[in-house]
C-alpha cells in the first residue's frame, strides 16, 4: 500500500536512481561502504547503548521491562532550506500554543469571540480547572515542546500532533548523534551537519530564564517518577548534562508555600522544578490522591508564585487531539497568519456526520485516542484484521467524543538496515522547540523514529520503533568534498 | 548533595564490596574444596556458608545441602540476599536511581557487572563457575578503577565509605568463623589440614603474597589474624577499614565544617584498635572481640544514616 509510491528522504522518487540535491554525498557513502561493515557499526552501536543502559520500559511486558530502542545507523537529512521553512512554521505554531493557553486559563477571549466551541476546552479532561485565573512566572506555560511531523513529498510537511505536556525523546537524539559521531566520523566530513550538543545548555538557559523572582542564584532541579518510568534513562541523561540534581518527589517538600529538597546538610529552596510527571500525579493533594510520585502542596507553592514548573499544568490542553484540529483556527487567531505548517485532515468523531464518514471508512482511517499517546489504543484501519475493525467499530461506537481520525499518510521513508539488507523503512520526526523568558528556541535536530516492520506506519517505541539520527545541514550545503 | 542519593552512592559502596567478597569467598572455597578429599569439601562449602549468616542446618533455596547446592546459592541464588547475583541487582537498582551521581565509567563498570550474572541459570561445573566469578571480579576492579577517577567530593566519598564500612563488616564475618583454627601464639599448630584452612582465609582477602612479604615466615595462625585486625598496610584488614572510615568523614566534616555522633563512633573505633595487640586480643577471646567489633560496625552504619539523613 502505502509504502510502494511513498517519498523517500534520501532518493525522492527515483527509486533509488538519483540522490536528492545536497544529498548525494550521502547516497555515495552508503553505496561505498561495504554492507558487513555497516552491519557491525550498527551492533557496534547497540552494544554500547545496552552497557550505557539507554533503555526504556515497555509497560505490560515483564520479561524485557528494560529494552534498548533499536537505532539504526542511516541517517535522515534535512538541508539547510527545509529546516528553515520547518522552523519558521514550528516558532509560529509555538507561539500559538503559548499564548492559546495563557488565554484559556485567563480572559478566554478566544472562546467569547467564538473562533472554537467553548465546550471542547471547557468540558475536555485535560483543563485544569484549579489553574484557571493563575499566571505561571513569566508567563510561559509550554517550555519545551515536541511537536510530531510527517512528510509525504518534497515540500508536505505536515503536523500530527503536539506535545506540549512532557515530550520525550531528545536524548535519544543526543546519544544518536554520539554514537554517529564515535562510529561514522567520516561522514561529518563529507556532510556540512550542524551541531545539536549545545541542547542540554539552551534548556538549561530557559530553565533558570523562568525562575520567579531574581533575589538569588536560582535552584533547578528535574522532577521524575523514579527508576521504573520508561523514560527514566532520559530523566537521568538530562539532569546530569544540565547539572542540576536528580530528584523524585519523596526528595521534596512542601512548607508555607515554599518548596524544598532534602540534602545532607538539611533542606535547601527550589525555585524550577523541570517536571516529568504528568499533571494527574503532581499533588495528591489537588489531582489524584493516590499518587505516590507526587509532592503534597506543590500547586499551592505553584499557584503562590514560588515555584516555577516546566512544564506549567495544565498544558496537557495542546496536546489533546480534540483540540488540535483547531490548531489552524488557533494560529490564525493568535498569530493573525495563516499556519505555515499545516495539520493533517481531522475528523472529530464527536460530530455525528464525521462519525458516520470514519464508521463507513474505518478501513482506510487512523483513529487515535484524543487524549491517547504512544501508540496505545489506536487502529490503523489499513493494516488492520477484519475483526480488530469489528472490535474498534463498537468501542467507537460507545464512547465517539473520545476519538479522531485521519485519512492514512503515504509516510516518507529512509533507507534502512533490516536483515534483508537496505530497506526503505517510514519515518516521522520529532523537533523540540524551548520557549524561555528570553525568547523561543529551535535546536537544528531531533528525533527520528522509523518504523521497522515492512509496510507499518507506526513509530512509537512501545510499539516495536527504533530511532535515527536526525541530520540538519548548514546553510552552505553542496560543499562537500568529492 | 541529596539525602536519597547519598543513601544510594553509600548502599551501592556495601553492595559492590559484598558481590566482590562472596565471589572471592566462592573462589578460596572452591580451592579448598579440591585439595581435600569429599568430605573435607563439604565441610569448606558449610564454612562458607556461615561466612555469609547462612546457618548449617538451612535449605539453599529448595534445595537440600551439597557443595554444589552451595556454590550455586552463594552465587547466582536469586533467593539469597547475600549472593553475588542479588547484590549487583542491588547495586544496579542504587545506581539506576542515583545515575546522576555517578559517571559514566563506574556505571557502566556496574551495568556489565550485572549483565554478565543476569542470565546466569545455573552455575554451571566448577570451571565455568571459576571463569563467572574471575569475570566479576575484573568487572568490579574496573569499578574500583573508575571510582578513583571520580570528583574528589561527596559523590565518591559516599561510595567508598559504604565500601569500608562493608569490608569491615565481611572481613570481621570471617575471622570470626574461623576464629577456632586461629591459636594464639605458643598453641599446638595444627597439620596440613589447618594450614590450608589459612591460606584459604588469606586468598579470601587476598593476602597470601602480602602475609609472605610482612612476617617472611611460614604461616603461623597467631600472625594471620594479626594481618587482619591490626596491618593498617593491609586494605582488607579491620584497622584500615577503621582508618579510611575516618579519613572519609573527615573529609565531609572539612566541607561542611560540622562533624556528628558518626565522626566521633569512627575516632573512637579506631583508637581502640591502635591501642590493642593481637595478645590483648586473644586474653579476651577472639570471637567475643570479633562480634563487639561487627556490632560497632552496625551502629557506625546507623550513625552514618542519621548523621546524612539517609531516611
Amino acid at each position: 500500500m502505502a509504502r510502494r509510491n511513498a517519498f523517500d528522504e534520501l532518493w525522492g522518487v527515483s527509486r533509488g536512481r538519483s540522490a536528492r540535491p545536497a544529498l548525494e554525498p550521502l547516497a555515495r557513502w552508503l553505496l561505498q561502504t561495504p554492507t558487513a561493515e555497516l552491519q557491525r557499526r550498527q551492533q557496534t552501536a547497540e552494544a554500547a547503548f545496552q552497557s550505557l543502559g539507554i533503555t526504556f520500559a515497555v509497560y505490560g511486558d515483564d520479561e524485557a521491562a528494560e529494552r534498548i530502542i533499536p537505532f539504526d545507523i542511516v541517517p535522515r537529512v534535512f538541508t539547510a532550506g527545509e529546516w528553515e521553512r520547518l522552523s519558521a512554521g514550528l516558532e509560529q505554531r509555538v507561539r500559538a500554543i503559548n499564548a492559546f493557553i495563557d488565554d484559556i486559563y485567563g480572559e478566554r477571549r478566544i472562546l467569547a469571540d467564538g473562533a472554537i466551541p467553548a465546550d471542547i476546552v471547557l468540558g475536555n479532561a485535560q483543563f485544569c480547572i484549579p489553574c484557571a485565573g493563575a499566571r505561571p512566572p513569566h508567563g510561559i506555560y509550554a517550555h519545551i515542546c515536541g511537536i510530531d511531523l510527517v512528510r509525504t513529498g518534497p515540500d508536505e510537511f505536515w503536523v500530527l500532533e503536539d506535545n506540549a505536556r512532557t515530550p520525550s525523546g531528545v536524548s535519544y537524539m543526543l546519544e544518536n548523534r554520539e554514537a554517529m559521531l564515535r562510529l561514522c566520523p567520516e561522514l561529518f566530513g563529507i556532510l556540512p551537519v550542524r551541531p545539536v550538543d549545545s541542547y542540554p545548555e539552551m534548556l538549561r538557559d530557559t530553565l533558570y530564564s523562568v525562575a520567579p523572582g531574581a533575589a538569588h542564584e536560582p535552584n533547578c532541579v528535574l522532577l521524575t517518577p523514579g527508576p521504573f518510568n520508561s523514560a527514566y534513562y532520559e530523566h537521568s541523561f538530562l539532569a546530569d548534562t544540565m547539572g542540576i540534581d536528580l530528584v523524585e518527589g519523596t526528595d521534596l517538600v512542601v512548607d508555607d508555600d515554599i518548596v524544598w529538597v532534602r540534602t545532607i546538610h538539611g533542606p535547601r529552596r527550589v525555585d524550577v522544578i523541570y517536571r516529568r510527571i504528568d499533571d494527574a500525579f503532581l499533588d495528591p493533594l489537588v489531582f489524584n490522591p493516590e499518587s505516590l510520585v507526587g509532592v503534597p502542596g506543590l500547586l499551592a507553592a505553584y499557584l503562590a508564585g514560588n515555584v516555577a514548573l516546566v512544564n506549567a499544568p495544565g498544558t496537557g490542553i495542546a496536546d489533546d487531539k480534540a483540540i488540535y484540529s483547531y490548531m489552524p483556527e488557533i494560529v490564525l487567531y493568535y498569530t493573525g497568519e495563516a499556519p505555515k505548517l499545516p495539520n493533517v485532515e481531522t475528523w472529530r468523531c464527536r460530530e455525528p456526520e464525521a462519525l458516520s464518514y470514519v464508521l463507513d471508512h474505518l478501513d482506510t482511517l487512523v483513529v487515535k485516542l484524543v487524549d491517547g499517546s504512544g501508540g496505545y489504543g489506536m487502529l490503523v484501519g489499513p493494516t488492520a484484521t477484519r475483526a480488530e475493525i469489528e472490535d474498534f467499530r463498537d468501542v467507537l461506537k460507545a464512547e465517539p467524543q473520545r476519538y479522531i481520525a485521519q485519512p492514512t499518510l503515504s509516510l516518507s521513508t529512509v533507507p534502512t538496515f533490516t536483515d534483508d539488507g537496505l530497506v526503505p523503512r517510514h519515518v516521522d520526526f520529532r523537533p523540540f522547540v524551548l520557549t524561555g523568558a528570553n525568547g523561543l528556541s529551535i535546536v537544528p535536530g531531533g528525533l527520528t523514529r522509523v518504523a521497522l516492520r515492512e509496510g507499518s506506519l507506526v513509530v512509537n517505541s512501545s510499539q516495536g520503533g527504533g530511532t535515527k539520527d536526525s541530520f540538519v545541514l548548514a546553510a552552505d550545503a553542496g560543499a562537500g568534498s568529492p | 548533595m541529596l539525602s536519597r542519593t547519598a543513601a544510594h552512592l553509600y548502599w551501592i559502596g556495601r553492595y559492590m564490596e559484598r558481590a566482590e567478597f562472596t565471589c572471592r569467598l566462592v573462589e578460596a572455597t572452591i580451592r579448598l574444596d579440591s585439595l581435600g578429599h569429599h568430605a573435607h569439601g563439604e565441610q569448606a562449602w558449610r564454612s562458607a556458608l556461615s561466612v555469609v549468616g547462612i546457618p548449617g542446618g538451612a535449605r539453599l533455596g529448595g534445595d537440600a545441602f551439597s557443595a554444589r547446592a552451595a556454590r550455586r546459592y552463594l552465587t547466582i541464588g536469586e533467593e539469597n540476599g547475600s549472593s553475588v547475583r542479588s547484590c549487583l541487582a542491588a547495586a544496579r537498582d542504587n545506581a539506576r536511581a542515583a545515575r546522576t551521581a555517578l559517571t559514566v565509567e563506574v556505571w557502566e563498570a556496574i551495568n556489565r557487572a550485572w549483565l554478565l550474572i543476569r542470565d546466569r541459570a545455573r552455575p554451571g561445573a566448577i570451571q565455568s563457575t571459576l571463569n563467572l566469578v574471575e569475570d566479576l571480579k575484573a568487572e568490579i576492579r574496573g569499578f574500583e578503577g573508575a571510582l578513583a577517577r571520580m570528583l574528589r567530593s561527596e559523590g565518591s566519598w559516599f561510595l567508598r565509605l559504604g565500601s569500608a564500612i562493608e569490608r569491615g563488616d565481611s572481613t570481621a564475618r570471617l575471622l570470626d568463623v574461623k576464629y577456632y583454627l586461629l591459636l594464639p601464639p605458643g598453641q599446638q599448630v595444627g597439620g596440613a589440614l589447618d594450614r590450608d584452612q589459612w591460606s584459604t582465609l588469606l586468598q579470601i582477602v587476598s593476602a597470601r603474597r602480602a602475609y609472605r612479604h610482612i612476617y617472611r615466615g611460614p604461616l603461623q595462625p597467631w600472625l594471620v589474624a594479626d594481618l587482619l585486625i591490626f596491618r593498617r598496610e593491609m586494605p582488607r584488614s579491620l584497622a584500615a577499614s577503621a582508618e579510611e572510615t575516618v579519613t572519609l568523614l573527615s573529609a565531609f566534616a572539612g566541607r561542611s565544617g560540622r562533624q556528628g555522633a558518626a565522626d566521633r563512633a569512627a575516632r573512637r573505633r579506631l583508637t581502640r584498635i591502635q591501642d590493642l595487640s593481637i595478645e590483648t586480643v586473644f586474653q579476651g577471646g577472639l570471637h567475643e572481640w570479633l562480634h563487639a567489633y561487627v556490632r560497632d560496625n552496625a551502629e557506625l552504619d546507623s550513625a552514618i544514616a542519621a548523621q546524612f539523613r539517609f531516611g
